[in-house]
């Protein structure tokens, strides 16, 4: 391995040289640097932690203790440093510029939320320390709820679903166990759900066990309700609708499908993704809703941190409160209580979704974005998020094809692939060359309803200056689309770390982990 | 309102090429009876520094559990992390990214979750592990479920060993599905009583080493029997480090492994955020829940990374899809990576091994204190212990003396009808003079 050290690239088997940029001798690119993996260094035996030397062997272990090598090498602490800090310059990141993945909500990450969720009272205490102990963190608990039960309108709420899809999970599961309570739930075995709505949402009802039923979508990009009436009956456990919708529109008829779905004796659950749209202008309790989750890491800012972690409370209305999952904080006679079984008042809960109490590092991080912002903030939050979609949407709609041109979008912009026609280029290539103008590019070919839909969510931390930045750059990259100029797009994009991943190859011939060269002696000295 | 940068007369601007008079004429489709004119009750914008009090007050009236001597455990380690880990993991590039869709602009993420899939294939002896899932009980949710699919049959066999949180867990979300579960009755040496329980309608048997009372066990004949029988073997971990020390459960003959990655680069964090390792068997990879990365080439020829084998996942089979997870705990999985960097195989083995010592220390002063019963006949960094009283009565007194004695058993599972067992979990954080003002003030406080 040491070889593969001094020639610098470890593993480049076809690398061929390309016109585009000058070769170097070592491969390196100015300031970035190809770094190999860490089982590629020489840290075989190395360690880069300082520990007391123990005082000898675990006999009382006897043949329980492990003996062949584990295959983890070491680092010292600068060579961490610097692999981790070379890896993190292959990143985009929000911090970087306007990243406009639509549904995801990539916005600002403030830094007080960080050091807010460092304090040693919230990261260093222990999910089973005396309750005495930790009244400070369930009275933590007690204000996030409180935040979100009045930003909603709901009675209630369970904090401990570990992310959005795992809050699905719960809605799910409380809406279960209602008709278990009632006696329907043999009959009531179907969820509907529309055609636009995220992956999570059918993924999740057959997890927990129900026959996903598809509803249709009319042309103005909304719930078809005729098509939901005639699908709704004694059979429906539930519907899932998304609202704010995935096409980035209000479903104007809400009232009527809360109306609908409530007369069929079923459920309404809101998929809560897109709720920075509304928050502090519309509470989904107004509107029918019994069950929605909120992403934390969307609307209130915990970050994405690479894919997680997010946290998905899901606030419930009167009907569904008594079957929320254990724990939950109450009052107690002397302060904050936790209630951790399903025993007492809290017999009907359906269960319980994780070990503990879920992400108390993320609630310290939305309850810190909370109160920054105020009633008055998060009313702005909602409104600016909605006004720099649509400036997008005004300012690209005539160089590209907007998906539902007619009347406003609320906190994301859809277009699709119509203006792209007869050019050779598609949805792809075009996200593709906006990396090299230094973009990540917008969510693609998402929702399926619209033909190479391109997603755009902007955010309400983007400045006017910032947008139009974006803007621009789009619409050059328009006009040249159009002007005919494929190569900028079908060999995009030239100006990153690594060109296009062959994700075919990955999948049909899955390498999952790194191997040792055959001859290779791993083992620790 | 610091975070939102437009101006007033970047509104008006920005209305005008909309086109719109006014912000309103933006929520338009939402219906009048549902738009809310004012503000909803709750306090207005707050500053840095108002918030900074606020938050710091509510954290004042906790306890940290490195302020005094701490011995909690049953599923959460007090480990020290070194500062470089929450140093880099703080790197704008690596907090404020999302899931890397993008793989020629993410292979910073990529190449670090590849790493860390392959420290957690080699540390759990697993040929194949994912790039992570919520937690510890979470993945052994998913991994019960894994199994029904994988063998076409309904029914996991659960030891008694297997803490009770990540049992009910799992049972919580199986049952919903019509999975049925056998949990066997909670016991400090539980695990090998699980084999009589195998059937041969048995999918999996989830077994847990150590287990919730810290009992290590060498599970190996449990899986030759579950291999007789059809079924599959999954291994539950709460401890991660302990794998540094012990018999892996890939040695053993696990198919699944299902652990807790806290221990290694995550803080406490009151129960969350964590990080589940998911290892298995190489020709399960395609019923494996969650993000998996796998090594590719680019257009040049490179070598890169990119998620992966993503049609079993939600956003392409909907609801046929192996689990409903879009994410995974990407920074939580970042900070194992790199304290498992700085640790290294050497660092990793001393660690595990100080961890073991310090409890056979703590165990040792505990067991010279008369009417304290050593229930664990072997652990790694945690044991079980019978005291003369009532366990939770008895940690509430010791809270008052500054000492976090451990976790009684009554506050996992009432009903098992342990009382008077508590849970002690020493680290390399306990220091020697933490051992002793426990068994001092244990001593006294039985004394009483």
């Amino acid at each position: 391995m040491s070889t593969m050290n001094t020639v610098g690239r470890p593993t480049a088997p076809n690398a061929v040289d390309h016109d585009y940029k000058h070769p170097t001798l070592t491969g390196g690119r100015g300031l970035l640097q190809d770094e190999l993996l860490i089982f590629e260094s020489d840290g075989w035996g190395k360690t880069g932690v300082d520990l007391p030397d123990p005082k000898g062997a675990a006999s009382d272990l006897g043949d329980l203790v492990r003996k062949d090598p584990i295959g983890l090498p070491g680092l010292s602490e600068p060579e961490a440093m610097r692999h981790y800090v070379r890896l993190s310059q292959k990143n985009h990141a929000i911090d970087l510029a306007l990243y406009p993945l639509g549904s995801c909500t990539m916005k600002h990450n403030p830094r007080l939320n960080e050091k807010m969720a460092r304090l040693p009272g919230f990261s260093d205490i222990h999910p089973l320390q005396p309750i005495s102990t930790v009244q400070g963190a369930l009275e933590l608990m007690d204000q996030l709820s409180h935040w979100l039960k009045t930003l909603t309108g709901m009675p209630a709420v369970a904090l401990s679903p570990k992310a959005g899809a795992h809050g699905e999970l719960c809605g799910l599961m409380a809406i279960r166990a209602a008709h278990e309570a009632s006696g329907q739930h043999e009959q009531r075995r179907k969820v509907l759900v529309p055609t636009s709505a995220h992956g999570t949402n059918p993924a999740t009802a057959a997890f927990v066990g129900y026959t996903v039923v598809e509803v249709a979508q009319t042309g103005d990009g909304r719930v078809d309700v005729a098509d939901l009436a005639s699908k709704l009956g004694p059979d429906v456990a539930a519907i899932m609708v998304t609202n704010p919708n995935t096409c980035g529109l209000f479903e104007r008829d809400i009232l009527e499908i809360s109306r609908l779905t409530h007369e069929a004796g079923a459920y309404f659950y809101c998929d809560g993704a897109n709720f920075n749209a509304i928050v502090g202008r519309v509470r989904p309790g107004d509107l029918g809703v019994d069950a929605m989750h909120i992403n934390l890491h969307k609307t209130f800012s915990t970050p994405h941190g690479g894919g997680g972690p997010g946290a998905g409370p899901v606030v419930l209305s009167a009907a569904l409160a008594p079957f929320a999952p254990a724990p939950w904080v109450v009052h107690g006679s002397d302060g904050y209580e936790l209630i951790e079984r399903e025993e007492g008042d809290a017999a009907q809960a359906f269960g319980r979704l994780c070990a503990f109490q879920g992400q108390m590092g993320m609630y310290v991080r939305a309850l810190s974005y909370m109160m920054s912002h105020g009633a008055d903030g998060l009313r702005q939050v909602a409104e600016d998020a909605v006004l720099n979609a649509n400036y997008i949407k005004a300012r690209l709609s005539d160089v590209m094809s907007a998906a539902f041109p007619d009347g406003p979008c609320m906190h994301e912009a859809l277009f699709d692939d119509e203006w792209l026609k007869g050019t050779d280029i598609t949805t792809l290539d075009f996200a593709k060359a906006m990396i090299d103008e230094g973009f990540h590019p917008m969510t693609m070919y998402f929702p399926l309803v619209v033909h190479g839909a391109m997603l755009i969510e902007p955010t309400e931390t983007e400045s006017k200056a910032e947008l139009d930045r974006f803007i621009n750059a789009l619409r050059l990259l328009a006009e040249a689309a159009k002007a005919g100029e494929v190569e900028r797009f079908k060999g995009a994009p030239f100006h990153a770390p690594l060109r296009r991943l062959d994700e075919t190859r990955a999948a049909r011939t899955p390498v999952l982990r790194w191997t040792a060269p055959e001859g290779t002696n791993i083992a620790a000295e | 309102m610091r975070y939102l940068p437009l101006t007033p007369d970047d509104r008006t601007a920005m209305l005008a090429a909309i086109g719109a008079k006014s912000i309103d004429d933006l929520f338009v489709d939402v219906p009048q009876a549902a738009r809310r004119d004012g503000f909803v009750d709750l306090p207005h914008v707050m500053g840095e520094l108002e918030v900074d009090r606020a938050l710091s007050a509510m954290a004042g009236r906790n306890v940290a559990a490195g302020s005094r001597p701490f011995f909690c455990g049953a599923g959460a380690y007090k480990h020290h992390v070194p500062a470089t880990v929450d140093h880099i993991i703080q790197r704008s590039e690596f907090l404020t990214s999302y899931t890397p869709y993008q793989p020629e602009i993410a292979q910073g993420t990529l190449q670090y979750l590849y790493e860390f899939q392959t420290q957690v294939a080699n540390l759990t002896g697993m040929p194949v592990a994912n790039a992570s899932l919520y937690d510890g009980s979470t993945a052994m949710a998913e991994g019960v479920l894994m199994a029904t699919r994988v063998t076409r049959r309904n029914k996991a066999v659960i030891s008694g060993g297997v803490h009770p949180h990540y049992v009910r867990a799992t049972e919580t979300v199986v049952h919903a599905v019509g999975v049925e579960t056998q949990a066997l009755a909670a016991a400090v040496d539980a695990e090998a009583a699980v084999i009589d329980a195998i059937g041969p309608d048995t999918a999996c048997v989830v077994v847990q080493t150590p287990n919730v009372f810290g009992t290590a066990t060498d599970v190996t004949k449990i899986a030759e029997a579950a291999h007789a029988a059809g079924a599959l073997l999954i291994v539950v971990v709460t401890e991660a480090v302990s794998m540094g020390l012990l018999k892996s459960p890939g040695e053993m003959g696990a198919d699944i492994v299902a652990a807790e990655g806290q221990s290694i680069g995550n803080a406490l964090n009151f129960g969350g955020p964590y990080v589940g390792l998911f290892a298995a068997r190489e020709k399960l990879i395609r019923q494996m829940p969650g993000r998996l990365t796998g090594e590719t080439v680019d257009a040049d020829g490179e070598r890169g990374f990119v998620l992966t084998l993503s049609t079993r996942e939600q956003h392409i089979r909907r609801d046929k899809a192996t689990s409903n997870i879009c994410t995974n705990s990407g920074l939580c999985t970042l900070a194992f990576t790199i304290h498992m960097s700085l640790l290294g195989e050497t660092g990793l083995r001393k660690l595990a091994l100080l961890n073991h010592e310090k409890a056979v220390a703590t165990r040792d002063a505990l067991a010279a204190i008369p009417g304290v019963e050593i229930l664990t006949p072997r652990f790694f960094n945690e044991f079980a212990v019978k005291l003369p009283k009532n366990a939770a009565e008895v940690v509430d007194q010791l809270a008052a003396h500054h000492v976090l004695a451990g976790v009684p058993y009554s506050r996992l599972a009432p009903e098992a009808g342990m009382d008077d067992v508590l849970l002690v979990a020493a680290t390399e954080t306990t220091l020697d003079p933490d051992i002793q003002i426990l068994a001092k003030s244990l001593t006294k406080v039985l004394g009483a």
